[in-house]
């Protein structure tokens, strides 16, 4: 018996018929993303993907299972758009935990009036990094809201990965004498978000760092199995990641405010508007506190990689003060680099 | 970056600072109790903590953060107005990003918008009058807020609505004048101030003339400075320079922004459309006579406060807090009774909690960390 076609979807925008569970949704759901997902744990369209689990535990002794929404606002921007975003932040939270990213779901809930040439384009950008990150998107779920009632899109995705034997990196790990490292250019996501939305009308070229990390770690961790902590910057920036190494291992951290890099157009943009591009997000930066000893040959394997080229050391974890980052300016004084009270900029992931 | 690191460079902050040091030992007012010298605006104050000078300054120098933050000094009962003016259904409420977190004696404009009024954050005045031409159906106002140096954009912009016949926009005119607030501050008696970095932005606009009665009537040297670390430091060194000598001037220390005689065509704008108010209500420093402006009659078909019935209702400051003894350089931030206990940045009480402007905003996300360890 030959399998049946797959059905098409004919429609130009998203209705409430595509969300009912009728033969409308099994277009959008055949055509847009069975079609580009494509695998064979989805094209079954049961209820949930099913794994060997053999073959997974012979790749590692713990799993990872983590799960974030993406909600940013535009969601198509310079560099990337909210699909690329979806997967490469929750293949990143995986990464960090030294993980090897497996399986993602896809869940959207789409608003009533979508461009269905958008939703294909996120799809495409979907698939694309889940190939880059070498990641399957293996199940999902689609729900349509009343136009007003969502915006464009909104997307969760879930992810599984598998741990190697002897890693366990925490944010309880960070240990007085070990260095800090970023693998670049910090701000890039946020700064590019801000000029999407056009208010401000900058003539500059400001491009998403959204990229995945996992290849990243993996190099970092073949020199260095016994990383202390690792967290990947995005929402809250790298000040709020280096306020929860602090508060969660009872150290101070102290950077040094001119090993930041920052691009010059993206200081640009915090110089206009009173801005800190330590609390802007990142979507394909990591902070890594590394054992002192260590810290040559980390960055020499982040330099090499491609997502690391830009890695810089940035600062160094001390004893006292516990809880507390403090950031040595370039005039040699030192002020509190705190935790943002509410948000700097509206909804940026 | 160009025209930024020329003004942070390490090496000739160095050198200032040299001579900051070795000058404060030769003022003889300063060897029997520290200089005060007060920073007016905000802006000297966030960048004053932003790079940390205050610890690389001798001891015998202590900042003043003054008055100038026009967010921090707003009255709870302005932010009452504005939520009253928000609640309207046809209404569309534009402010600059920092007053959503100001509290009102009910409610921030940002728990309003969140309550479902519509209120956008603009990053100037013409991206109001740009709603109101989008948006015919409905009515939509400008929060007018801050000194002399947003002022002539804010008439300007009634100007152009004047010009193209704009009917459904208003400003609701918060707008306030730094000068007579200097004076109230000269004029306390519990006040100890040596000396003035007076505000670069301001002063652009307003020029150095009036300043003058502050050398002339007071005998306080006032530096008119810009916001660079550099430009911060260099312009205490001048403070130092006068009162060594036993001299008290005017100076211009931020030529490069500032022209002696100010902004003639923007003085213009400010004057055809703005009048003084017999009075204006600070926060932290209670009423001040001709400290505020209104819209003039001329203009008055734009004015929220003619357009729209408001509260206008008089809030006292909690009674808990200090922020006029602050102000004045009576107490540090970190001596008043509720700072970094019921006051914080999240749950402010006091003016100068509010912005990133404020002193003791400042004092707490940035400052020394065992000033910060008595909190």
């Amino acid at each position: 018996m030959t399998k049946p076609q797959r059905r098409t979807l004919k429609a130009s925008t998203i209705t409430m018929a595509h969300g009912a569970g009728g033969k409308a949704m099994r277009d959008l759901i055949e055509d847009v993303f069975v079609g580009t997902f494509d695998n064979e744990n989805l094209n079954k369209l049961e209820d949930q993907a099913r794994f060997e689990l053999a073959e997974l535990q012979a790749q590692g002794q713990k799993l990872a299972f983590t799960t974030d929404s993406y909600v940013v606002d535009p969601v198509e921007f310079c560099g990337g758009d909210i699909g690329t975003l979806a997967v490469n932040g929750t293949v990143n939270d995986l990464a960090v935990s030294g993980a090897i990213p497996k399986y993602l779901s896809c869940g959207m809930i789409l608003e009533e009036g979508l461009e269905v040439s958008l939703l294909r384009r996120i799809v495409a950008s979907m698939r694309q990094a889940a190939d880059e990150a070498g990641v399957t998107i293996v199940t999902g779920d689609t729900k349509v809201v009343p136009k007003g009632k969502g915006d464009k899109i909104f997307i969760n995705t879930t992810g599984i990965g598998v741990i190697a034997e002897g890693v366990n990196i925490s944010a309880e790990n960070c240990k007085p004498g070990d260095k800090v490292i970023v693998n670049g250019f910090v701000g890039d996501h946020g700064a590019a978000i801000l000029n999407a939305r056009g208010d401000l009308a900058l003539d500059v070229e400001l491009a998403t760092d959204c990229q995945p990390l996992h290849g990243l770690m993996q190099a970092m961790l073949e020199v260095c199995p016994e990383l202390h902590a690792v967290r990947d910057a995005s929402r809250g920036g790298v000040a709020t990641v280096l306020n929860e190494f602090a508060e969660s291992s009872e150290v101070s951290i102290r950077l040094f405010e001119n090993k930041i890099p920052v691009r010059d157009e993206v200081r640009g943009v915090c110089e206009i508007l009173g801005l800190d591009a330590l609390y802007f997000a990142n979507e394909g930066k990591l902070v890594v506190v590394v054992p002192a000893e260590k810290t040559d040959a980390v960055l020499e394997v982040m330099k090499a990689h491609p997502a690391g080229q830009g890695s810089a050391i940035i600062g160094e974890v001390l004893e006292g003060y516990a809880g507390r980052v403090l950031v040595q300016t370039g005039f040699g004084g030192e002020r509190i680099l705190d935790m943002l009270v509410g948000e700097q900029l509206p909804r940026i992931c | 970056m160009k025209f930024v690191d020329e003004f942070r460079d390490p090496d000739m902050a160095k050198v200032i600072l040299e001579r900051i040091h070795t000058l404060v030992d030769e003022i003889p007012q300063a060897q029997d109790r520290p200089l005060q010298i007060m920073e007016v605006c905000g802006g000297h104050t966030h960048s004053i903590f932003r790079y940390g000078l205050e610890e690389l300054l001798p001891d015998k120098i202590e900042l003043v953060h003054g008055p100038g933050c026009p967010v921090c000094v707003l009255p709870m009962g302005r932010v009452d107005d504005c939520v009253a003016i928000a609640e309207h259904p046809d209404v569309i409420f534009t402010t600059f990003g920092d007053a959503m977190r100001v509290p009102g004696s009910k409610k921030s404009l940002q728990q309003a918008k969140a309550e479902g009024c519509d209120i956008r954050m603009v990053y100037s005045p013409m991206d109001a009058l740009l709603l109101a031409r989008k948006h015919p159906d409905k009515k939509v106002v400008f929060f007018g807020l801050g000194f002399e140096t947003t002022m002539p954009s804010t008439a300007l912009t009634l100007k152009q609505a004047e010009k193209e016949g704009i009917n459904n926009f208003y400003l609701f005119c918060n707008h306030i004048t730094i000068i007579p607030t200097i004076k109230a501050i000269l004029d306390s008696p519990d006040m100890y101030i040596d000396g003035f970095l007076g505000p670069g932005h301001v002063s652009m606009v307003i020029g150095q003339a009036p300043y003058e009665f502050i050398s002339a009537q007071y005998q306080r040297p006032l530096i008119i400075s810009g916001f660079e670390p550099l430009d911060v430091l260099q312009s205490l060194l001048m403070v130092l320079e006068q009162l060594k000598a036993g001299e008290a001037r005017i100076e211009n220390q931020y030529k490069r922004i500032v022209p002696d005689g100010g902004n003639m065509q923007a003085l213009k704008a400010v004057s055809d459309v703005f009048e003084l108010r017999e009075f204006f209500e600070w926060r932290g420093l209670g009423s001040i006579d001709h400290s505020g402006v209104r819209i003039r009659d001329a203009y008055a078909q734009y004015d929220a406060e003619r357009a729209f019935a408001l509260p206008n209702l008089k809030i006292a400051d909690p009674k808990s807090c200090q922020c006029g003894e602050v102000l004045k350089g009576v107490i540090k931030p970190w001596q008043c009774k509720v700072f970094g206990k019921q006051c914080t940045p999240e749950t402010p009480m006091g003016a100068l909690m509010v912005s990133t402007e404020g002193a003791c905003s400042a004092y707490y996300s940035y400052g020394k960390i065992d000033a910060r360890n008595i909190a």
